[in-house]
This record gives C-alpha cells, sequence and structure tokens, in this order.
C-alpha cells in the first residue's frame, strides 16, 4: 500500500510539476496587468511538488526500512540483515532510488529559492521557479516511465539480493547527497540564467541574486567530490584518491566550470560586464551535470561507477539533454546579441584577469570532457577503440593549472577597470621570494630533490603567500574589520587552493608503499614508522565475515596504536572486501591494508605511509567554507529587488 | 552567421555523437590479430594428453578455433549451435580449453556433448595471452594459409553463425 | 643458501639493540626492481575484463596473468616499449591507457593545447574590440547621460555598497 501511495505521489507531483513549469511563465510574459494571478501560482506549486515529492522519498525510506522485498527496487539493493544505516542510505544505493533522491534535491532546492525570494520581482520568481519546475516534469517522467522505484515484485522476494557490498559504508550516507545537491544545485543559476533570457533584462541584478545560489551549490558539489575521493581513498585499499574515470570527470566538469562561472559572475555584478559569457557559464555548468548524469547511467562509457544499463533510459535522458539543453542554447542565440556591454576596462585589469581564469578553467574542462569522450568520438567514427586514462589526464590537465595557479595570487591585487601590473608584482615581492625558499627548502627536508616537487610546493606558497599579502595589507591599513565576508570567503578558498596542491604534490612524490610477506611477530618500516604484525583473527560483523589483521604501530620504538585492517566477505557476494585501516595525521597518513593469507600464518600485508595526503581533502573544505562564508555576506541577505534594479537601469546598453 | 549560435551548433554535434553512442558497445575491443598469421604453439591434446596439436597442422584448411572452458557459463549458450554446427561437418571445430582442469573439461564435454574435431589444453592461458583473449567463449576464423579472418568476442548465436561466419568459411573454402 | 639468509638476517638482527625478537618481513614480491616495474607498466595498461581499471589494481584472472607475463618479461630483459608492443599486438590500442600519438589521436593530443591558444587569441581580440565599441558607445552619449552613467559606475567601483 505505501509504495503505491509514493507511486501516487510521484505521479501528483508530475502533474503539479507541469502547472508549476507554464502557467507562471505564460503568466509573467502577459505582465503584470494580465498575468498576475498566474504568475501568483509558481509559489503554492512549488511547494505542492516538494511536500509530495518528500512524501513519495519517505514511502521508498518506509520500504526499506520495513524490509519490504516485494518492491524490486528494495529487493535489489537492500537485505534483511543490513544494518539500518545502510538500508536508509541504500534508499539511493541504486539507479531508480538515486533518480528519486536527485528529485528530492531539485525540488528542496526549488522550495528554497520559493522561501527566499521574497526581495525579488514576482515576475523573476516566477520565470525562476518555472523553469525548475520544467526541469522537474522531465525528471519526474524519467523516474516515473522508465526508473519506476515503486515497482512490485510478485511473488515477493525472501529476501533481498543486499546492497553491493562496496557501498556498504558511511561515504554512501554523505557523499551522493553532497554532490547532489552540488549538481542539482546549479539548476538554480540555470534557472536564474533562463529566466533572465526569458525577461530580457540581464544585468547586474540577475547577477547578484544568482550569485550566492551558485556558490552554496558549488560548495556542495566541492564538498561531495571530496568526500566521494575520500571514499575511494580508504575503501579500495590502496590509497588512490583520483582515478579519472568518466564518472568521476563528469562531476568534475560541472565544478571546473562552476568554478568559472563563479568567477564571472562576480564581474557581471561588480561591472556589469560579461553579461552573455557568465549566463553561457551558467546553462554550461548545468547542462554538464545533465551530461554527467545520462554519463553515468546510459552505459555509453565503462565506468566503475555505471549503474546497470537499460536503452531505453539512455535515449531517454538523452532526449531531455536535448530538449533543455538546446532550448535554452537557442534562447541564448535569440537573446544574446541584443545584451549591453557593461563598463570599459583596460587590457590589464583585474576583469581581464579574470576573464583568463576564465579561459583557463574552461579549456581544463573541454580537455577533460575531450578526453571522456574521446573513446566514444572515434568509435561511433568507426575508427577503432582507444582507451583514455589517467597517464593522459595528468599529461593534459596539470600544465592547464599552472597558469591558472600563477594568476590567482595576481587578480585579487589588480584593480577593477585598470591594474599597474608592475604595482602588483612589486607587492608580491615578497610572497614571491618566500615561495622560493619554501620551494627549496621542502624538497631539501625530505632528502629527495625533484623539480616537479619544487614546482608544486611553489605554486601552492605564492597562491598562500598571495592571500597573505592581500590580508597583511589591509591588516596595515587598519581595515580588516571593515572587509566583507566575501572577500575573506574568496581568499579562504584561494587557501584551501593552496593547501590542496600542496597536499597533492608532496604526497605523489614523498610516498612510500611496502608489499610484505608477514608472519607473527614480523616488522615492517616505512616512512620511520614500524609496524609489527601480532596476527590476524575471525570477526562476525551483521552480514559479513571478516578476517581482522591486528598490527602493532611504533615510531622511534615508542608504540602508539594497534591498527586492525580487515578483509571481509559479504554473505550475499562472492566479492571480498578490503577495508584498510588508517591512522590520520596533520602531517601524514599511515596506511595498512590486508592482502591475501600466503602461508600458514603468514599474510600478504601492504603498508603506506602518505605524507599529507589529508590536505588534499582539508583543501577542499577550506574552499567549501569559502563558499560558505562568502554567502553569509550581508549584501546578500533580503534587500528590496528596486534598490539593486536601480544600479542597473542605468548601464550602457 | 550569428555567433552566439556556435554553442548550439556544437552541442547538436556532441548529441549526434552521444546518440551513436547508446548503440555501441564499449566493451567490444576488435582485435588487431585479424588479417595477421594465427599466433604459433604447440599444446597437449585434452583427450590424449600425450599428443600434441599446432596450428600448422591444420595448413590447406579453414578452421574455427573455440576457447571455452567448463566455468564459463556462457559456454553453455552457444554450445548447443556449435554442436549442431559439427554435426554438419561445414568447418570442424578446434576447441582451446583455456585455464581449465582436465577432469573438469572431460566431464564438461561428456555432459553437454563435444563439438570439437579435438581439443587442446591451455591449462595456465599463455596461448590464450597470444590470441588475446579477454572474455571467453571466443571464435576464431582461420584460413588455409593460417591468417586469422574474424573474430567473435562472446558467445556464437544463430544469427552471427548465419550472418558472418558461414558465409566467411564458404568464401574462404573456395 | 635461501633458507640460511633470514637466519643469519635474525641473528644480526639480535645483536641490534632494541631489536627484540622481531624480524624484518619479507617483501611478497621475489624481485623486488622487477615488481616495480611491472607496476608502472601495468598502471599504463587497462585490465580488459574489468570495468574501469588499471592492470596493476585488479584482481580479476586475467589481470593476474598478464601481470605475470609482463613481470616474466621483464626477467627475459625486455624492454618496456617491447612489453608495450607486446599487448598492443594481442589487445590493440584499447588496453594503453595512454593512447599513442597517431592521426586518429591528434585531436586528442593536440585538442587541449589548441584550445587555450584559441581561448586567449580571441580573449585578446575580444577586449581590444570591446574596448573600443565601449568608447563609440560613450562617444554617443550625451552629456548628462555620460554623466549618469559615471555616477552609477564610480559609485560601484569604489567599492560603496548602495
Amino acid at each position: 500500500m505505501i509504495p503505491e501511495l509514493g507511486h501516487f505521489a510521484l505521479i501528483l507531483a508530475l502533474l503539479v510539476s507541469l502547472v508549476q513549469g507554464t502557467l507562471p511563465l505564460i503568466g509573467a510574459h502577459r505582465g503584470n496587468s494580465g498575468g498576475r494571478a498566474w504568475i501568483a501560482l509558481a509559489r503554492p506549486a512549488a511547494r505542492t511538488q516538494f511536500l509530495l515529492v518528500v512524501f513519495a522519498f519517505a514511502c521508498l525510506t518506509w520500504a526499506f526500512v520495513a524490509n519490504d522485498f516485494s518492491v524490486v527496487y528494495v529487493a535489489q539493493h537492500s537485505n534483511s540483515r543490513l544494518p539500518l544505516e545502510y538500508r536508509l542510505a541504500g534508499v539511493w544505493g541504486g539507479h531508480e532510488g538515486s533518480l528519486l533522491l536527485w528529485m528530492l534535491m531539485l525540488s528542496g532546492w526549488t522550495v528554497a529559492v520559493s522561501l527566499l525570494s521574497r526581495h525579488l520581482p514576482d515576475a523573476m520568481t516566477a520565470r525562476v521557479l518555472g523553469v525548475l519546475g520544467l526541469i522537474a516534469v522531465g525528471f519526474l517522467a524519467f523516474i516515473l516511465f522508465t526508473s519506476n522505484p515503486f515497482e512490485r515484485l510478485l511473488p515477493a522476494a525472501e529476501d533481498g539480493r543486499d546492497l553491493n557490498p562496496l557501498l556498504q559504508d558511511p561515504g554512501l550516507i554523505f557523499h551522493p547527497p553532497m554532490l547532489y545537491m552540488g549538481y542539482v544545485g546549479f539548476s538554480i543559476a540555470f534557472a536564474f540564467a533562463i529566466a533572465a533570457l526569458l525577461s530580457g533584462q540581464l544585468d547586474a541584478a540577475w547577477a547578484r541574486w544568482s550569485r550566492p545560489w551558485t556558490t552554496t551549490a558549488w560548495a556542495f558539489l566541492t564538498l561531495g567530490i571530496a568526500l566521494g575521493s575520500w571514499w575511494a581513498y580508504y575503501e579500495l585499499g590502496w590509497g588512490g584518491w583520483w582515478f579519472w574515470d568518466p564518472v568521476e570527470n563528469a562531476s568534475f566538469l560541472p565544478w571546473l566550470v562552476g568554478t568559472a562561472l563563479i568567477h564571472s559572475l562576480a564581474v557581471t555584478e561588480k561591472r556589469g560586464c560579461f553579461k552573455n559569457w557568465t549566463v553561457l557559464l551558467a546553462i554550461a555548468a548545468f547542462s554538464l551535470s545533465l551530461l554527467g548524469t545520462f554519463l553515468v547511467r546510459s552505459g555509453v562509457l565503462t565506468s566503475v561507477h555505471a549503474f546497470a544499463t537499460d536503452p531505453r533510459r539512455g535515449i531517454f535522458i538523452l532526449i531531455l539533454l536535448a530538449i533543455v539543453i538546446g532550448a535554452s542554447l537557442f534562447l541564448f542565440a535569440l537573446r544574446a546579441p541584443k545584451v549591453g556591454l557593461g563598463g570599459s576596462f583596460g587590457l590589464v585589469s583585474r576583469e581581464s584577469l579574470l576573464l583568463m581564469n576564465n579561459v583557463l578553467l574552461v579549456v581544463a574542462a573541454g580537455s577533460v570532457l575531450l578526453g571522456t569522450l574521446y573513446p566514444l568520438l572515434i568509435d561511433a567514427l568507426g575508427m577503432g577503440k582507444l582507451s583514455v586514462g589517467p597517464p593522459y589526464f595528468n599529461a593534459v590537465f596539470v600544465p592547464l593549472m599552472v597558469p591558472l595557479l600563477v594568476l590567482m595570487s595576481l587578480g585579487p591585487l589588480a584593480r577593477w577597470k585598470h591594474a599597474d601590473m608592475a604595482a602588483v608584482l612589486r607587492r608580491l615581492t615578497f610572497a614571491l621570494a618566500a615561495a622560493i625558499a619554501i620551494a627549496i627548502a621542502v624538497p631539501l627536508i625530505y632528502g629527495k630533490w625533484s623539480t616537479l616537487t619544487a614546482m608544486g610546493v611553489l605554486l601552492a606558497a605564492w597562491v598562500a603567500g598571495g592571500s597573505a599579502v592581500a590580508i597583511i595589507e589591509r591588516l596595515r591599513a587598519g581595515g580588516l574589520g571593515a572587509q566583507p565576508l566575501h572577500w575573506w570567503g574568496m581568499h579562504l578558498a584561494h587557501v584551501g587552493v593552496a593547501v590542496f596542491v600542496l597536499g597533492v604534490t608532496l604526497v605523489s612524490s614523498y610516498q612510500e608503499e611496502k608489499d610484505v610477506r608477514m608472519e607473527p611477530d614480523d616488522t615492517v618500516s616505512v616512512g620511520g614508522y614500524s609496524f609489527r604484525f601480532i596476527g590476524v583473527r575471525e570477526a562476525t560483523g551483521p552480514n559479513y565475515r571478516a578476517m581482522v589483521g591486528e598490527l602493532e604501530l611504533s615510531r622511534d620504538g615508542k608504540v602508539l596504536r594497534t591498527m586492525k585492517p580487515e578483509k571481509r566477505a559479504y554473505l550475499t557476494s562472492a566479492m571480498p572486501m578490503t577495508e584498510a585501516a588508517i591512522d590520520t595525521g596533520l602531517l601524514r597518513d599511515v596506511y595498512v591494508s590486508l592482502g591475501e593469507p600466503v602461508g600458514e600464518r603468514a599474510w600478504s600485508v601492504r603498508v603506506y605511509y602518505k605524507p599529507f595526503v589529508d590536505w588534499i581533502w582539508g583543501g577542499c573544505l577550506l574552499m567549501a567554507l569559502g563558499g560558505i562564508v562568502a554567502i553569509s555576506d550581508r549584501r546578500y541577505r533580503m534587500k528590496k529587488a528596486a534598490a539593486s534594479a536601480a544600479i542597473v537601469q542605468g548601464a550602457p546598453a | 552567421m550569428n555567433r552566439f549560435l556556435l554553442p548550439l551548433g556544437i552541442f547538436i554535434v556532441l548529441v549526434a555523437f552521444l546518440a551513436v553512442g547508446l548503440n555501441l558497445n564499449p566493451r567490444e575491443v576488435p582485435s588487431p590479430l585479424i588479417g595477421k598469421p594465427a599466433p604459433a604453439f604447440e599444446l597437449p591434446q585434452l583427450h590424449k594428453p600425450e599428443l600434441t596439436f599446432a596450428p600448422k597442422d591444420m595448413q590447406g584448411k579453414v578452421w574455427l578455433l573455440n576457447v571455452w572452458a567448463s566455468w564459463c557459463v556462457s559456454c553453455r549458450q552457444e554450445h548447443p549451435i556449435l554442436v549442431e554446427l559439427a554435426r554438419t561437418g561445414t568447418v570442424p571445430i578446434y576447441g582451446l580449453n583455456y585455464k581449465d582442469g582436465r577432469a573438469d573439461a572431460l566431464r564438461w564435454l561428456k555432459q553437454y556433448g563435444d563439438p570439437y574435431a579435438l581439443s587442446i589444453a591451455d591449462a595456465e592461458g599463455r596461448v590464450g595471452i597470444d590470441y588475446g583473449v579477454y572474455g571467453v567463449p571466443e571464435t576464431y576464423v582461420i584460413d588455409k594459409a593460417g591468417v586469422i579472418r574474424f573474430k567473435q568476442i562472446g558467445p556464437v548465436t544463430q544469427d552471427v553463425l548465419e550472418a558472418k561466419i558461414l558465409p566467411l568459411v564458404m568464401e574462404l573454402s573456395k | 643458501m635461501k633458507r640460511i639468509l633470514p637466519f643469519a638476517f635474525l641473528a644480526l638482527l639480535a645483536l641490534l639493540p632494541g631489536a627484540a625478537s622481531a624480524r624484518e618481513a619479507a617483501p611478497t614480491a621475489q624481485d623486488v626492481v622487477v615488481e616495480k616495474r611491472m607496476v608502472a607498466i601495468s598502471e599504463e595498461l587497462r585490465c580488459l575484463v574489468c570495468q574501469n581499471e588499471s592492470l596493476s589494481g585488479s584482481q580479476a584472472d586475467l589481470a593476474k596473468d598478464l601481470r605475470r607475463e609482463i613481470r616474466e618479461q621483464i626477467q627475459e630483459g625486455r624492454s618496456d616499449q617491447e612489453i608495450l608492443d607486446f599487448m598492443v599486438g594481442r589487445y590493440g590500442d584499447f588496453v594503453r591507457y595512454r593512447p599513442p600519438l597517431k592521426g586518429t589521436t591528434l585531436m586528442l593530443w593536440f585538442g587541449p593545447f589548441a584550445l587555450l591558444l584559441v581561448g586567449v587569441v580571441v580573449l585578446v581580440t575580444y577586449l581590444r574590440r570591446r574596448n573600443r565599441r565601449v568608447a563609440e558607445t560613450r562617444a554617443a552619449l550625451s552629456p548628462e547621460e555620460q554623466q549618469k552613467i559615471d555616477a552609477l559606475l564610480g559609485r560601484n567601483d569604489a567599492g560603496q555598497k548602495p
């Protein structure tokens, strides 16, 4: 009964979103006189749709909690012995449920706009909610027609097939919701852009309205990607943190373009320029989110993350993609030529530096997209089969990031309109000198010189130095307290990038690993840490049996702790799972994973010393935090539309 | 031309590729060995391990080399087709028993029928590597000069047999 | 000899202060140098039977066999390139995670840098043309309009909050 109610709620949600996606748009088009009643429909429709989707999601969750194996999706992705937290997270452990999560996020974002848009003109709100309603129509139809999570299984299964053991991890609880918050959050920037194109009012006010939403989505996406990376790091048993898998790339592409968008929105808001470009980026960021959804769920590319594929789904989502993106790009082509230029600025100015940032980020995104789709392109042209993997991406992507990092220190110090590059560089002299000194010192401390390592450290120190100079200058001027929060947010995020780059550089340069055969009492040491193998014992989990290794970690003869890497055999799956044991520290991780038994009492064991590896995710956390700080700025709080609209009207057309 | 149409144009091209991509199988890898001489080897026969078999023994004949194993589930799917083909005697089928135990393999043939003129045992999978085997079952069509002319990855279906393998065998046998 | 070595090592360790009874664990690989080269080569190669994994990370049977093959070829003294060619000869370019530079991959390898070049050129010409057009628009405005715009923009430039 409850699954049927959930199904019914989804059908109702589709009908409501049809209303939400049509009438308010028509009303806004007619203008205030004729369309007021229809405009007024937007908010209640968005809220009703949200409640219906929440209800449907709750129904599916209930089916998981109550072990209702008469629902196909539950029978495929759960099991009566699955712990409750994974039954809850199992709701999005497969294709159908994760789409419902996608939908839940979309209606959540929509309702947030409906609640927090009181300062917007009603027609604008109606257009934004209308566009979001149309997207909801597409996804609800996709769920209902191709991927219904409430489909019944008659007769019911005795027990479920269980959730893929790889997914039975806290990572599943946090990573997908965060990632989807980000992915789907770009739909708001997209909806604002389309609404602005529809109304013809593509102005600085539009940029101001969509900026906090975009930054929030970007922060969530940053966290989501970082969580996924961290999950892979501890779960896969060998400590890799990024694999350039098509599905990872699919989440990274909107991030790159979203990062460009955040920067270009800043220019559009402050200076009223690059409006067309900013709109195009907003469309692109969300389009890439949609493209990612297509790539993950259609099976056109082989990926470790791919869902079970069904060609019908691929076709449906491709058509959806074609309609949504095609229509928006067409609208863009119609409206963009009439958009004004905005204020003037010199060839060397903060504006042009930010444009350069955009060029680099977009080229980087284009390269990742090219590498990801290239096997498909070549195959489609009948020119053979290729694989494009990590060696390619590292060779192409890293060099593109170098100029970007170099510019990162210059941009925030350069003035709007016209900047004196020589003066900026003079202000950075000390930072540059310090960065060079650090870059030389770090490899010397580690006792292994490598020019590439020194380069990485130099760039990280340079970026951090740029922010330090900016902050110190303000401190001297005594205006630190007066600095707006978004200024602090920017520097926090930039320092996050520096922390990230340092982490990546050091862990890839100085990590050590050993693959050894250990009997009880054997020791192995790596990176100054020593492990003594105590032995392996059996243990039983709720739905698995495990071999638990015990190793005593010590340094300089002092015992630090016992580490317990596991090898798990889940009852419902033949695939053995590795659970690494990690001792996390600010300056290094020590990582142990248990291999196979290689003798009566001997096991193969892998130990890793990974300096600064946590800085990779720490850096991402700082970036996301920077985003959150930036949107807490007073400027973005409720403000009457009139005030911001005033600036805009006067901008040269 | 409106330069603002450029993004739309790029997007349309992309969608066209994606649409074509939907009908492709990204996991099927064409063999670079097609048109090249079948790699030489000499391996013991499955039934009579004291005897060996080498591709050069087949010089002057068109033949099929079918890679199979008792642990391979989809081999059972194609097996009746191979048994039927063997009965017609159109083309000799040689089996490459890949990474299998001899007893298991013999029992399997007894149970499901033996379409092979003879089978050879590649217990370590080394010949499999030379032939670029990555998904059992696989079937090679080898011509009179000992050149690989076609490779089927995955089970031979009735369609593949009638549309590709048999016409090719006919042509090569002329 | 192989049996004596660990004991000799143990005896040596016993002489060291603080070493207690612990023995240094032996590497899993017979030859650490060969293993290192094997891993480096197999990271460049794709596991054919997996979803999208390198040969070095995969636990699939075929991946294990191919790693054994690489190890043996290294011991036979073959170069990395020869081993790579061996793999490509059997499985095609598909096994390489770093596609070879040839006709069909020109776009792949030079595309990103061509894109960057185009991006920079377009950016610079756009900025130049844009400045000219902004200047023309300004010239066409009446003095009052001009003043109004300057006031509005000026207020923004100074960073004051409206």
